[in-house]
């Protein structure tokens, strides 16, 4: 049997965040939009609201989107309230429309946060999620044909938990959701997905260094504690992944500062 | 960056200082607790732990500047993060303020901590300098000569027959205002708020929280903050209630029987 709101078609009023360019002042519009297909993806639903407007000759609405099946991470609405809207462990694209009720108001904002300017609508500029993973999210390994696949032997555990670190699409509904806007569990996630296995050994200290000193930097927030962060995940990445990075970063203040270190710079006397 | 840079610079580095300061405030506010229910037993007991801790003398004084330097990096460290967190907002707030999960107590640390702090200025008025109710003041009050000899750990520390300020007094006289009562009673409970968020923060931040543990941990935060708070409730309570009495009464009562 199929319930009976995945099968009747549903109106809702879109309550959006218009802004024209980065240093426009923005608003909200109301659409009112009638006879929407519950099964509709919530981007499905705003692709709809678009021809609507393109057909009446006004500007579409702006929001980011690419793969629509929460990989990527490029959509990024804030949905009453909520980056990514009601819902747990999904992304804005795997939001349908039968999530919400006949004659609902929804308001669609932007990902709130000072390091993530407004572009245009809802599309935010989220590079500085790139500028954090450049300053150390990366392994030094050597290049050429594909190592042997368990040249390397990573203990199943260690395995399962990069893992579930290494879920994060980038998507930014941590720093959204954060009432601090703080970006601590993205970079936990990239900090403990390479500290957890072998071969992010090496830049482990100099990697949480600088990946929290880039994104301290940027103008992201500090962690309280509120864990709201990992409940809009839209990969439920725990917070644990904090205590882990702020352990990391613990460990790696002492060593960068206290442990003995080369004195000539080249090495072995070379 | 150094170490020292790292800790007062950095993100993490500031909430570590936040839950180091931290960690050494609950310790202090639960040592004070035990130390003042002392406050149930015979006046030689409050009486002569004062008199101990006064002759700590210059560890006294070390024990105090740790607590100040405590309490200024504590509330330093929550001023610059609170100002950076604000900002890190951006110019647009949201319309719609929404919260999946954050605790009540974690969402009041701000205002509770603004409460403690004012509560600790008054506290320090009321029985350390004597501002508050200089008519009760340990300093105004007939000195103490203590019946038995003060032990700590064993070890007599203050002996029989000295004479030492009667805290004893000034405790229950000054909690026999009901305002002042009330205003204690509020303060620790607000404190004990504030550190149900703290307690189980301090972990996280220091890296030693984990979701394999974190509700017995929580428990056990919520837990110490309501033995904390009841414990706190019973000295002003126990006053109010008639059940404790200054000396200085019991004597007179005592007299006139």
């Amino acid at each position: 049997m199929v319930a009976e709101n995945t099968t009747q078609p549903i109106s809702l009023t879109l309550r959006v965040w218009r802004q024209a360019g980065p240093n426009e002042p923005g608003a909200f519009v109301e659409y009112r939009s009638a006879n929407l297909n519950p099964a509709m993806s919530f981007l499905e639903m705003l692709d709809v609201v678009n021809d609507e407007l393109t057909i009446k000759g006004e500007e579409p609405i702006a929001f980011a989107h690419d793969c629509r099946e929460g990989i990527c991470g490029t959509c990024s609405c804030t949905i009453n309230g909520k980056p990514h809207g009601p819902g747990t462990g999904i992304a804005t694209c795997q939001l349908y429309v039968r999530s919400f009720r006949d004659g609902d108001v929804v308001t669609v904002e932007p990902f709130r946060a000072r390091a993530f300017p407004v572009i245009k609508d809802l599309i935010t500029d989220r590079s500085a999620f790139d500028k954090i993973q450049a300053a150390g999210g990366f392994i030094t390994a050597r290049t050429g044909s594909a190592p042997d696949a368990n040249a390397t032997p990573v203990p199943k555990p260690d395995a399962d938990l990069a893992m579930d670190a290494a879920s994060c699409i980038s998507c930014g509904a941590c720093v959204a959701a954060c009432k601090n806007a703080s970006a601590m569990l993205f970079v936990a996630a990239k900090v403990s997905h390479l500290g957890l296995l072998p071969q992010g050994q090496a830049e482990r200290d100099r990697r949480v260094l600088a990946m929290v000193r880039t994104m301290d930097e940027l103008g992201f927030g500090n962690c309280t504690n509120y864990y709201e962060c990992s409940a809009a995940c839209p990969k439920l990445i725990s917070h644990d992944f904090i205590a882990r990075m702020n352990r990391d970063y613990l460990k790696a203040m002492f060593r960068s500062s206290l442990s003995p270190e080369s004195a000539s710079g080249a090495g072995g006397g070379a | 960056m150094n170490f020292v840079g790292l800790l007062f610079r950095s993100s993490i580095g500031r909430k570590i200082l936040m839950a180091l300061t931290g960690l050494i405030l609950i310790g202090f506010v639960v040592g004070h607790l035990v130390g003042n229910l002392q406050v149930f037993q015979d006046p030689d007991h409050l009486n002569g732990y004062a008199e101990f801790l006064h002759r700590l003398g210059p560890l006294l004084w070390v024990a105090r500047i740790g607590l100040l330097v405590s309490v200024v990096v504590h509330i330093w460290a929550a001023t610059v993060l609170t100002l950076e967190n604000q900002a890190a907002r951006g110019g647009e707030p949201y319309a719609i303020k929404h919260t999946i999960r954050a605790t009540l107590s974690s969402r009041t640390m701000r205002i509770t901590g603004y409460v403690v702090l004012a509560f600790l200025l008054y506290h320090l008025a009321h029985f350390t300098i004597g501002a508050a109710q200089p008519g009760t003041f340990k300093e105004n009050l007939p000195a103490y000569t203590l019946q038995q000899e003060y032990r700590v750990a064993g070890f007599p520390v203050v002996d029989a027959g000295a004479t030492v300020a009667d805290v004893h007094s000034m405790v229950i006289l000054g909690f026999q205002n009901p305002v002042v009562s009330a205003f204690y009673i509020i303060a620790v409970g607000l404190l004990s708020f504030h550190l149900l968020h703290g307690f189980d923060s301090l972990f996280q931040t220091l890296g030693l929280r984990s979701g394999r543990w974190s509700a017995g941990l929580r428990g056990f935060a919520l837990l110490f903050c309501i033995v904390y708070f009841v414990g706190n409730l019973a000295i002003p309570g126990a006053v109010l209630l008639g059940k404790l009495e200054p000396r200085t009464t019991a004597v007179a009562a005592a007299a006139a029987r």
